[in-house]
């Protein structure tokens, strides 16, 4: 499994990347931590003409806190969103969600911004960023602009982020003391949610249940108005258009949806859920 | 103090921690200098008639030495209606069948090259499953006129449950599974300039592998030499050599350059044989006092596209009545072919089957008359005194100690504690049910019709060399038969070299499968080196001028000397050796069998299962495997761990699927649910020995005893977490969606 | 492109095809053979090196990208003079390998470990093992070896 032959480079600042965004289009495709792109890459799947590893770009790697928000440079891998003393006081769902991903290996070469950016309906980081109502700073030719995240995520695998345009910070409004809840379904830990449900307060998030990340819109306005939780999660099956797979089928996904926001908010409350964790 | 019986660390082991050890894609031997790398092109199809193929844009591409297709092969496989193709030439029968092979100078050029073979499939229909393949709609080899290949076992009696007050019949799938061993599949060629062929092969036996190249061949086998290296594993899967090590030998002598070959993860998942795969219909009857009176087996056999399978089903019926005394027994199996993956072993090879089958049974039968399973199988174990046992499907049982297994097992688990929190979590209507699964077992190992061979040389400095048929990947056998030889020689271990796994030292061997290797290879092993003692008895006499029956050999401190004067005179096998003038000091054996042994045991699982989302987690599983006496214990446990990990596998997560045009969906390790070690907990293992009387040694097979019997007990577990609200079987894997559908459906009849 | 890589002490720069992947770079290159590939998909674990330090699957890396990195593979673990580190010596105390084809993944996988975690539980092992796959010892005792090179008692 060998990728199509490509050209590497690899700058050592964003507006050279920018340049080289400009200088070739959609021939180029950008390098974070790879592990999204590579095996695509070494199945052939993806064969882009150049690669441009943005692993030059340490002006990218940090966790800021900023008053009321705490910003995240694109470049931040999991494993330093894992363990950053900022994130576990203003932001332990992203944290958390950031060691939920993978195995070790990968927490040690992805970021956040990649995995934003790739897009994957069954990603964590995805729905964490989402529930957290954060706002994704783009920077492209034409200087910088803002977007919030519930605008980001608009297909599977799709984002608004234009071919010349980089993701470059992550902003998260603080969430310090709000209850939260994480539940991930999988088979094996090492898995893929089949169904998962981010938990921030009132708010939830799915992953999995559709083409993007969503929030369980339903599930929230009933919470708002005055629902038990058994009750609002009942809800979280009506959003979203599960996939219906082989090992998964789309009632099955919905059933999940239900129980897990009900555990995920159980968690929120401080409280811990009956079931297998 | 004898070393046997004690823990020994592996030699083995230096080597593997330190360098990594030196599989196929490792060496750097000065005859693979500037091999060329080949890749076989296969087939994306499961079913279809290849009506263009096209190599000649590949050929031109940059760094191709060759492109070969069947056209290009002058060598054909043995005639038959199923006969498989080395490369396909008209029809291709599964995804991931070879139909071309590319050779290029350089690794990162096959990709490139292999892109551009351009080959038209005509899709035929694809027969997926046991049903479509028993229809005969769609024929894999219209010439044989039926998808059966093999029908074999007992005619079924009318009569046979007459007398029972309950009978059972369920239909339960063994599901097809991947060996996935974590070498995959890779050899080397090359040509010496007298013309004889050396491969270097990921085998668990060169000499098997030897046979099957240089007959594909039409080569004398002194013409060809093949070497197993360090090999990554096999579990069944590696037993000789595959076809595409016969085309690799024949592109080798064809092209005139050494080549190497190894396949990728993606290939090794659709075209490395898969294992189990059986459709099982038991009837199970008996009385509510809880004994069984008659059992009938029938199984259907998915051999995949090219039956490689068909002793399997035969094994599975020989083994059908498991560890009980049953008074009637019918089992009778089918072949068919479909369009997937060749069958072959895998590790327990037939028995595993055997075992779900029956295990299952047992606990169908006992729920429906309202007892524990664990009493109902201390109902009808064979009892020690019925030893040698012949089985109504025609096995002769050597040993057997099968309510004292399941008793002692039981017992160190707390089975009464854990049936009792059963009870309180059922009370509560706890959403984490608890569940508990026992699996008595019985196999049979040394099951083959071969021998081994052994031979032990004592070297001109005292030091020795021994040369097994036996082919270990994995299980510590150098290290075992080091301690047997110092045990029996008296020659510390550090002097002692095992050799194995290449056919110019070892010419004759059957090999390492079916947890033959110390009963066959261990046991020659000791007879040669008992020869070794007896020629050099006579030599000592001479040496010393006393009488062979006056000199003896002081395994203490590994001197001879003559008996009664121990100090004086002490005789070194180095000087017995130098004794023995031009002839070697050594004994070349082959020992064959005295019988088949019977390892058994039994399992507990105990799992929780989430009712509302179905997942399931295996807390606890708890061992008993008796293969008689223990040589070294750190390795016996080894064994067992692995087998336990592979048999829960089974039971939770793994399974080989196709969509119903035969493509594999399980054909990456991202998506075929290998077990990790998360997924598993501790194990805890009970020990118990009753030797067999049919070698030497004692022993019986390690090597798949705990697959065998983990399957069926985490199985039963799922099932008996769920038995109260209505649930009867869940068929493996027991996956989150399938445990959920059954909860649901038990659910509803149960409203 | 030419890439200089500190690999197991020692610098090395080679000239190699941009889209090389660090393990075959590894293995072909620079003939370090410790470094298995076991999948094409990041799932086995195989082929895990520490790069400055960390553990990562360098069949999803490019050599490319470890250019002005160090990389240390299984052989460059063990000391000059041949002694084991403490993580080769309890594998090997501990029997936690028989085939040997997971074992420099998995052994190079468990420095990593107990570099962020100097002494874990038996589970929190096992969660940290969980993209390191092996097919032969069922991982009780490559978990055992982990805790014995932590220092902790291994008590089962």
């Amino acid at each position: 499994m060998i990728p199509v032959a490509f050209t590497y480079r690899r700058p050592s600042s964003v507006s050279e990347v920018l340049d080289l965004l400009v200088e070739h289009g959609d021939e180029a495709k950008l390098l974070a931590g790879g592990h999204s792109l590579l095996p695509l890459m070494k199945l052939r799947l993806a064969a882009p003409e150049v690669l441009i590893d943005l692993a030059g770009l340490d002006e990218l790697r940090y966790v800021r806190d900023e008053g009321d928000t705490i910003a995240i440079g694109a470049l931040t891998r999991y494993r330093d969103l894992e363990i950053d003393p900022i994130l576990a006081e203003h932001a332990p769902l992203v944290a958390h969600a950031a060691g939920a991903i993978g195995d070790p290996q990968v927490r040690h070469r992805g970021t956040i911004g990649g995995s934003l950016v790739h897009a994957d309906p069954a990603g964590d980081l995805p729905a964490a960023v989402l529930v957290s109502d954060a706002v994704l700073v783009l920077r492209g030719p034409e200087g910088e602009r803002e977007i919030p995240v519930d605008e980001f995520f608009v297909g599977p695998f799709t984002t608004p982020l234009a071919e010349d345009e980089l993701l470059t910070e992550i902003r998260l409004p603080k969430q310090t003391g709000i209850g939260w809840g994480y539940e991930k379904f999988t088979r094996r830990e090492i898995d893929w949610a089949i169904v998962g449900v981010a938990a921030l307060g009132k708010k939830v998030a799915l992953i999995n249940m559709g083409g993007t990340p969503l929030r369980a819109h339903g599930v929230e306005a009933a919470l708002a108005d005055g629902a038990s939780i058994p009750d609002a999660a009942a809800l979280a099956g009506e959003d979203g258009n599960p996939a219906d797979e082989p090992h998964a089928s789309a009632d099955y996904r919905r059933h999940l949806a239900t129980v897990l926001t009900a555990r995920a908010l159980t968690r929120a409350t401080g409280e811990v859920p009956a079931g297998l964790s | 103090m004898s070393v046997m019986g004690t823990q020994v660390v592996r030699t083995e082991d230096q080597n593997l921690i330190t360098l990594g050890g030196h599989y196929v894609d490792d060496l750097r031997e000065p005859d693979l200098i500037g091999a060329g790398h080949v890749m076989f092109l296969r087939s994306p199809v499961a079913h279809a008639r290849i009506s263009a193929l096209d190599v000649s844009a590949a050929r031109e591409a940059p760094g191709v030495l060759a492109v070969y297709t069947a056209a290009d092969l002058d060598i054909t496989p043995a005639e038959s209606p199923t006969a498989e193709p080395f490369l396909a030439r008209d029809v291709v029968r599964y995804v991931g069948e070879p139909v071309a092979v590319v050779i290029t100078e350089q690794r990162y050029q096959l990709a490139d090259a292999a892109e551009l073979v351009d080959i038209d499939y005509d899709p035929l229909d694809a027969v997926i499953g046991f049903e479509n393949a028993l229809a005969d709609n769609t024929l894999l080899f219209p010439d044989s006129g039926s998808n059966v290949v093999q029908t074999h076992g007992a005619e079924f009696a009318e009569s046979t449950f007459a007398d029972c007050e309950v009978v059972i019949t369920r239909t339960i799938v063994n599901q097809r599974v991947a060996p996935a061993p974590l070498e995959v599949r890779s050899g080397a060629a090359a040509v010496a300039e007298d013309g004889r062929l050396t491969l270097w092969l990921s085998t668990q036996n060169a000499q098997i592998a030897r046979a099957t190249v240089a007959g594909a061949l039409g080569l004398e086998p002194t013409s060809v030499r093949v070497i197993a290296p360090d090999v990554g594993g096999g579990f069944g899967a590696k037993i000789g050599a595959d076809p595409e090590a016969v085309v690799l030998g024949w592109v080798t002598r064809t092209l005139g350059r050494s080549v190497t070959w190894t396949e990728t993860r993606s290939e090794n998942l659709t075209s490395m044989t898969h294992g189990r795969a059986q459709r099982q219909t038991f009837t199970i009857g008996g009385r509510r006092d809880g004994t069984v009176l008659a059992f009938r087996l029938e199984i259907v056999q998915d051999s995949g596209a090219y039956p490689r399978a068909s002793f399997l089903p035969t094994l599975t019926e020989l083994m059908s009545s498991g560890v009980y005394h049953i008074p009637v027994v019918e089992a009778a199996s089918t072949c068919v072919v479909t369009n997937t993956t060749p069958i072959a072993a895998y590790r327990g090879a037939g028995r595993p089957e055997a075992t779900a089958a029956i295990e299952r049974a047992m606990d169908v039968f006992a729920i429906e008359i309202g007892m524990d399973p664990a009493d109902v199988r201390r109902a009808n174990f064979i009892r020690p005194e019925e030893f040698p046992f012949a089985t109504a499907s025609g096995a002769n049982y050597d040993t057997g100690e099968y309510a004292k297994a399941l008793d002692l097992l039981l017992e160190s688990a707390g089975y009464q504690e854990l049936r009792a929190e059963q009870a309180r979590r059922r009370a509560a209507g706890d959403v984490v049910a608890l569940g508990l699964g026992v699996a008595s077992y019985v196999e049979i190992t040394g099951g083959d019709a071969g021998g081994e061979s052994g031979k032990v040389v004592i070297n001109r400095d005292g030091s020795v060399t021994a040369f097994t048929g036996s082919s270990p990947h994995g299980q510590g056998l150098g290290t075992t038969f080091k301690m047997m030889l110092a045990d029996q020689l008296g020659v510390p271990m550090d002097k002692i070299t095992i050799r194995h796994g290449d056919t110019d030292e070892v010419p004759k061997a059957v090999g390492t499968f079916g947890s033959r290797s110390l009963q066959f290879g261990g046991s020659a092993i000791r007879q040669a080196a008992e020869e070794v003692i007896a020629k050099a008895k006579e030599l000592v006499a001479d040496l010393v001028e006393a009488a062979p029956e006056d000199v003896e050999l002081n395994i203490e401190d590994g001197v001879w000397q003559v008996r009664g004067a121990p100090s004086a005179g002490a005789i070194s096998w180095a000087q017995v050796s130098e004794h023995a003038g031009e002839v070697d000091l050594a004994a070349d054996v082959w020992f064959s069998k005295v019988g088949p042994t019977f390892p058994f045991g039994a399992h507990l699982a105990v799992v929780e299962v989430d009712t509302e989302t179905g997942k399931v987690k295996l807390r606890r599983i708890i061992a008993l495997d008796d293969a008689g006496p223990v040589i070294n214990p750190l390795t016996f446990r080894g064994q067992r761990h692995g087998g336990l990990a592979q048999g829960s596998a089974q039971a939770l997560l793994e399974v080989m699927n196709y969509d119903e045009d035969g493509n594999p969906t399980t054909a990456t390790l991202a998506d075929y649910s290998f077990i990790t070690a998360t997924e598993l907990p501790d194990f805890e293992l009970v020990e118990m020995e009753t030797p067999t009387t049919r070698n030497p040694l004692g022993v019986k097979g390690i090597g798949e005893a705990a697959t065998i019997g983990s399957t069926p007990a985490v199985q039963n577990a799922v099932v008996d977490a769920l038995a109260h609200l209505g649930v009867r079987h869940i068929d493996m894997p027991t996956t989150p969606l399938r445990v959920w559908q059954t909860l649901n459906e038990a659910r509803r009849q149960s409203a | 492109m030419k890439v200089t890589i500190e690999v197991n002490g020692k610098t090395t720069t080679e000239d190699v095809e941009d889209r090389t992947l660090l393990v075959h770079h590894l293995r072909d290159t620079l003939g370090l053979t410790a470094t298995n590939i076991g999948c094409d998909t990041t799932s086995c674990g195989a082929c895990t090196v520490l790069l400055d330090g960390e553990s990562v699957k360098s069949c999803t890396m490019l050599a490319a990208q470890a250019d002005g990195h160090t990389v240390t593979t299984l052989e460059g673990l063990t000391g000059r003079d041949g002694e084991l580190h403490p993580m080769q010596e309890a594998f090997r105390e501990q029997h936690g390998l028989q085939c040997g084809f997971c074992t420099p993944g998995m052994i190079m996988a468990s420095v990593s470990i107990l570099k962020e975690n100097p002494t874990p539980t038996r589970e929190q092992v096992r969660q940290a093992l969980e993209g390191n796959l092996c097919r032969c010892t069922g991982y009780h005792n490559i978990v055992s070896a982990v805790i014995a090179a932590s220092g902790q008692e291994v008590d089962r």
